[in-house]
């Protein structure tokens, strides 16, 4: 680990300290090589999901676990950045324009940095309103927020309404065809490691250490002269955009986006999987998005009532494992790493 | 907007307050109280409409199920409490959102194992199921104003409660200042269960009038949580009369804003609200704790 007194940081001093995320990562390459040697295509689909999870739950954990800010609107920040991509696809499909003002694209070099910006905007714009307040209040409004945004979605009948809008355009990313399936999968593997070593970075920058510093003790950086809530907004915009992406990736990888998606229980399904994962560690959150996925998917066939076992898991993870996966695979922080454990009000 | 539309909308948008209003009132008070966010809030609701829904099948009578569903409804909640939520207290807000959104799962299999996953039918009583002319030419359901009718006057009922008698004195001194009501003698520990009870009798009560105009189904508790939970945040934490006065607003707000706005922006309408209201006064309208 990096010493904290000197935010500079080292790509391979910080690999000493977290090699695990190198054989995680690597495990996700191997995917396609192991579900075309046992003919199992679904796997590919699976860990697709897993991948674009874990790249949410990473970027949640940076206001979660290092910012101290449960969020419970990082569903609805997702939709944000899926539906603009959904929405262009539209309006080029269609040969119409947006709000009469724009034509569409079915280019993802345009639409993804601009999924992103959205993401962003609308991170920035709910993050002024709810990080003038704390505790259980931000829960409870970023929770509202989620509604609206999902409400808003439910209302737009031009897009699909309650039933979601399939995007039908042949998506390409400037002139490369990403979206063959195997292509696509390897496209988020590499957005979710740019992502990991992004926020490893930032938590050890200057940035991180005002930001964790924050969450531990608001007053004391006030006392420092530091404003907290700038510091705040600028980590929430940035988890929301990145959370953005991620939705980009989702509605382009599966050609379809829903306010399913936007449901504030997947916004709690997200912060499962980062407290599932160990929210100590910047690339914790991935195991727990995987974890989550593999649940998900092979739970329902052993038993119709899945959620119940899955409810009382995380039950249990919350009285007895605080540390999430990360602990228990005995990977824990080295003592000048450690910042937050449990919920900060 | 015709007077007559007006009218029927203005009740219809009280109906829904007096409705958010048993749902936030417990839960304002648990989280004045025992600082405890629980979104499991909901799953009361839900568990209220589907033992009404059972005794209604079983007894055949309306009212005795009302009567035998509110005192299950009560036990279920102080069995949370006891069994789970009373270890969170002094948790942090993070662990308390986990234990509370693993319950809603639980409970919600737990409903759709005893009761399935088709929506189950509560049939509007016989009494009720009619028509009243409040005015000229305007008809209006009796259901609808009954459930307005009991709702105003539950909310008067708790007023009364927390405003004039001791045990409301110790409820608001517990809101007010936790360890200080419990340096002075209260018994904090039974207060917890009683406003856990009553919060859970209420969150049922709401569920149990809503079963016969929506469906008695499993998650119907999810979309009314969220509702109470602006609500409780617009009305301060902790405050029974910014509950009231917050869950009106927000009936009324919600309501016209469906007829008047386009689709787009009506079902946004509350939530905006609550921003600029949030953004005014970031503790809510009446804050409790200084």
């Amino acid at each position: 680990m990096a010493d904290q007194s000197n935010p500079s940081f080292s790509l391979s001093a910080w690999l000493r300290g977290n090699w695990p995320i190198l054989l995680v990562l690597a495990a996700l390459a191997l995917v396609p090589t192991f579900a075309a040697a046992t003919d199992n295509p679904f796997l590919i689909r699976l860990f697709t999901r897993a991948v674009i999870f874990s790249i949410v739950a990473v970027a949640l954990n940076f206001v979660l676990g290092y910012g101290g800010l449960v969020s419970l609107m990082h569903s609805g920040l997702f939709g944000v950045g899926a539906y603009t991509v959904a929405i262009l696809a539209f309006h080029d499909y269609e040969a119409t324009k947006f709000l009469g003002l724009f034509a569409g694209t079915d280019n993802l070099a345009i639409s993804m940095p601009l999924a992103f910006l959205c993401a962003m905007g609308v991170a920035a714009l709910t993050g002024i309103i709810s990080l003038r307040t704390s505790g259980t209040y931000f829960i409870m409004i970023t929770l509202a927020f989620n509604q609206m945004l999902y409400y808003f979605f439910v209302a737009l009948q031009q897009y699909g309404g309650e039933d979601g809008l399939q995007v039908l355009a042949n998506l390409h990313f400037a002139d490369f065809n990403i979206t063959k399936r195997t292509t696509f999968y390897y496209v988020a593997v590499g957005v979710l490691t740019a992502t990991i070593f992004v926020f490893a970075r930032l938590v050890q920058s200057r940035f991180g250490i005002i930001l964790r510093a924050t969450s531990q003790n608001e007053r004391r950086v006030v006392a420092l002269g530091i404003p907290p809530l700038r510091y705040k907004l600028m980590a929430f915009a940035i988890s929301g955009a990145v959370t953005g992406l991620a939705g980009a990736l989702w509605a382009s990888g599966q050609a379809f986006v829903s306010p399913s998606d936007l449901s504030w229980v997947r916004a709690g399904d997200y912060v499962v999987m980062a407290v599932l994962g160990g929210m100590g560690r910047v690339w914790g959150p991935v195991l727990g998005a995987i974890l989550f996925v593999l649940l998900e998917a092979y739970l329902p066939s052993w038993t119709q009532f899945w959620q119940l076992p899955f409810g009382i898991v995380v039950v249990l993870i919350v009285v007895y494992l605080r540390g999430g996966l990360v602990d228990v695979l005995g990977l824990t922080r080295s003592k000048s790493a450690s910042n937050t454990e449990g919920g900060h009000a | 907007m015709t007077l007559s539309l007006f009218i029927e909308q203005s009740l219809n948008g009280v109906q829904l307050g007096v409705q958010l209003f048993l749902m936030s009132a417990g839960l304002t008070l648990v989280f004045g109280i025992m600082n405890l966010i629980n979104l499991a809030h909901g799953s009361l609701y839900m568990a209220g409409a589907f033992f009404a829904a059972m005794f209604i099948k079983i007894t055949g009578n309306f009212l005795l199920a009302i009567a035998l569903a509110i005192p299950c409804t009560a036990i279920m909640g102080i069995l949370m409490e006891l069994i789970v939520l009373r270890r969170f207290y002094a948790r942090g807000h993070l662990d308390q959102v986990l234990v509370t959104f693993g319950l809603i799962l639980i409970f919600n299999d737990l409903v759709r194992m005893v009761w399935g996953v088709v929506p189950v039918p509560m049939p509007v009583p016989a009494l009720l199921s009619g028509s009243v002319e409040i005015m000229d030419g305007v008809l209006y359901p009796a259901f609808r104003l009954a459930i307005l009718s009991v709702g105003l006057v539950v909310a008067l009922g708790l007023y009364v409660v927390v405003v004039h008698t001791r045990t409301g004195m110790w409820i608001r001194a517990g809101a007010s200042n936790r360890p200080m009501a419990s340096a002075l003698g209260v018994d904090v520990q039974l207060v917890f269960a009683l406003v856990f009870a009553a919060g859970a009798a209420l969150a049922g009560l709401a569920g149990m009038m809503a079963g016969p105009i929506t469906a008695v189904q499993v998650g119907m508790g999810e979309p009314i949580l969220i509702l109470a939970l602006v609500v409780t945040v617009i009305g301060g934490i902790g405050s029974i009369r910014g509950a009231f006065i917050a869950a009106l607003m927000i009936g009324i707000v919600d309501t016209f804003g469906r007829v008047l706005l386009p689709h787009a922006l009506g079902s946004m309408v509350i939530f905006m609200l609550m921003a600029l209201i949030l953004a005014w006064r970031p503790k809510g309208l009446f804050p409790v704790h200084g």
